[in-house]
């Protein structure tokens, strides 16, 4: 069992490395950097949505807080390994306070949905209307709709003129995005997370197990900021500015839609369906004979009338029937269906 | 050994002018069986509901092993070794049945000693060939199988069961007495049912509800042969 596990770390290690190396032989890294930024991005919310069950139409709220702390911080500080700390604890501990409102309050789905919304929008509003000089944290003014731009941009730690930028901020958020991935990874394996899923199946009958699922889904709720602010703090690197564009409701509901049509519930959907999208919307960005939200749209509604599980799951389903398990899955069937007719 | 492990004084619950429970006082031996029993609209499942947590009593007390948990959340009520059993089956529909019973055991134990409580759980209550089963593909029997396999898991001392045996087969319900009976032997249960057939087979003492009180309390031979009782079941004036 222990080897068997250490030879799957082995392989998918390798395999990752591998897909870390080929890439850039066939795409720009400069393009490739934010689809694994969306990838880290999709996680957050295919972490709490899919193994939660809590529908946050807000992640890009946490994506921008990430992005703005990030840039307010090493426009402050200048070295940027702190700076990269904050952008990951600031949207945590945000997102834990906005979460125990809505769990502690007992809010239904749908008021969630609003509120996390409603919380991205405030942002966006707020973050436009900061032009004037009055809008300073520190040394770094907010400059409203302009974004802020020229800040410390991420170094190797401890050597603030060693920048990371072009091919090696490539190969760093890979890293960073395999290793959030096994750490996902390990938490859904975890008691915790075994038991994040039990919520999301049933709350009811979690709470008479004597799960306190408030505390629960608070704090999946802030692991999932913390991964949303990262992706965010990592996207300010690439961008070399941020924007209230982060907050916008098109960045929010994407996220949503990466989910859907990577595969809701699965670990590796939201981060292919990030990337594979992000990467769609960048050939589309190219020509101006179709708009880009149509396109989204129509894959979109695609995916719900034809694929509602996603994409991951209709390819598990397809190598299941055609080679995986077609012996031992036809006997199952025909007994059921004996037993049916039987009774 | 026969200390009260469960007790309620004056519980009360309103809805709007409907008053559900009416000061209802009641009390509950360790390891003792007890059934409630009443026609529909009787109070029993508010009650029921009251004790677990599910509702706030608009007055009143709840008393569990001396301590009182009247306003106290499910999950605490639970956490203290409660077991409990909704009316509608309350499982965990898209994982496996050894997963929900882990689960349940993974609450009261560390991580390994849940895995052997939730075989041995799996065992006893013969889950065996169904546990790698996702549980929203199970029958309906099976399903109220593994809620009492969830509720067996953390070894309570109080188990509350609302109509274990609805809907089953004769078949399910008599594996469903042998468990209920060995449950028993180790904590106090309280079980709501409707079915008279069940209630004989289990029950030693017997409480009527009857418009949100207590009609009346006394072995299940006596209860049955009561006047009262019977009127109230066919609905004539008591």
């Amino acid at each position: 069992m222990r080897d068997f596990s250490i030879q799957r770390l082995v392989i998918s290690l390798a395999i990752a490395a591998v897909v870390m190396l080929l890439l850039p032989l066939g795409m720009n890294t400069f393009v490739l950097t934010p689809l694994l930024i969306y990838g880290l991005l999709g996680m957050s919310l295919g972490l709490i949505w899919g193994f939660g069950g809590i529908l946050c139409f807000g992640q890009a709220a946490f994506f921008g807080l990430g992005a703005y702390v990030y840039a307010i911080s090493a426009i402050n500080i200048g070295e940027s390994t702190f700076p990269m700390l904050l952008a990951i604890l600031i949207p945590a501990v945000f997102a834990a306070i906005l979460g125990a409102m809505m769990f502690y309050g007992r809010l239904g789905d749908v008021y969630l949905g609003v509120i996390t919304l409603v919380v991205t929008l405030i942002f966006f509003k707020f973050m436009n209307s900061t032009a004037g000089p009055e809008y300073v944290i520190g040394t770094a003014r907010l400059g409203g709709f302009n974004g802020i731009p020229g800040f410390q941009t991420l170094n190797v730690p401890g050597m603030a003129d060693e920048y990371i930028y072009g091919d090696s901020l490539y190969y760093v958020t890979f890293v960073i995005l395999v290793l959030v991935y096994w750490l996902v990874n390990g938490l859904l394996q975890s008691p915790f997370g075994r038991i994040a899923i039990a919520i999301r199946e049933n709350e009811q009958r979690a709470s008479l197990m004597g799960y306190d699922i408030r505390a629960r889904k608070t704090t999946l709720f802030a692991i999932g900021g913390a991964i949303a602010g990262l992706a965010g703090a990592l996207y300010a690197n690439w961008a070399e500015i941020v924007t209230p564009g982060l907050f916008s409701l098109g960045q929010t509901a994407e996220i949503i839609i990466w989910c859907i049509v990577g595969g809701l519930g699965t670990r590796l959907g939201p981060i292919l369906g990030a990337a594979g999208l992000g990467y769609l919307k960048f050939l589309l960005g190219q020509q101006a004979f179709l708009d880009n939200a149509i396109v989204m749209g129509l894959i979109l509604v695609l995916f719900v009338l034809f694929l509602p599980k996603g994409l991951i799951p209709a390819i598990e389903d397809i190598w299941s029937l055609s080679v995986g398990k077609r012996r031992r899955r036809r006997p199952a069937r025909r007994r059921k269906r004996r037993a049916l007719s039987n009774g | 050994m026969a200390e009260t492990v469960l007790e309620t004084m004056g519980l009360t619950m309103r809805f709007g002018g409907v008053t559900a429970c009416d000061a209802v006082n009641f009390k509950l031996k360790a390891r003792e069986l007890r059934c409630l029993i009443g026609p529909n609209g009787a109070g029993k499942s508010t009650f029921f509901k009251c004790l677990t947590g599910l509702l706030r009593p608009t007055s009143g007390h709840v008393l569990m092993q001396g301590e009182e948990t009247t306003d106290w959340q499910t999950h605490e009520i639970a956490s203290l070794g409660v077991g409990i059993k909704t009316q509608v089956p309350s499982v965990l529909d898209g994982v496996s049945v050894r997963e929900n019973i882990w689960l349940a055991a993974r609450r009261f134990f560390p991580t390994k000693e849940a895995n052997d409580k939730a075989a041995d759980i799996i065992d006893r209550l013969s889950l065996n060939d169904i546990a790698k089963s996702e549980v929203g593909r199970l029958a309906h029997g099976e399903r109220q199988r593994v809620e009492l396999g969830i509720v067996a898991a953390g070894d309570p001392w109080l188990v509350l069961l609302d109509e274990p045996a609805a809907g089953m087969t004769s078949e399910d319900v008599e594996r469903m007495i042998g468990i209920i009976h060995e449950m028993a032997r180790r904590a106090a249960v309280i079980i709501v049912e409707h079915d008279m057939q069940f209630i004989r087979s289990v029950a030693t003492t017997v409480t009527v509800f009857h418009q949100g009180a207590i009609l009346m309390e006394d072995h299940v031979e006596k209860v049955m042969a009561d006047e009262t009782v019977r009127n109230v079941y066919l609905g004539k004036k008591a």
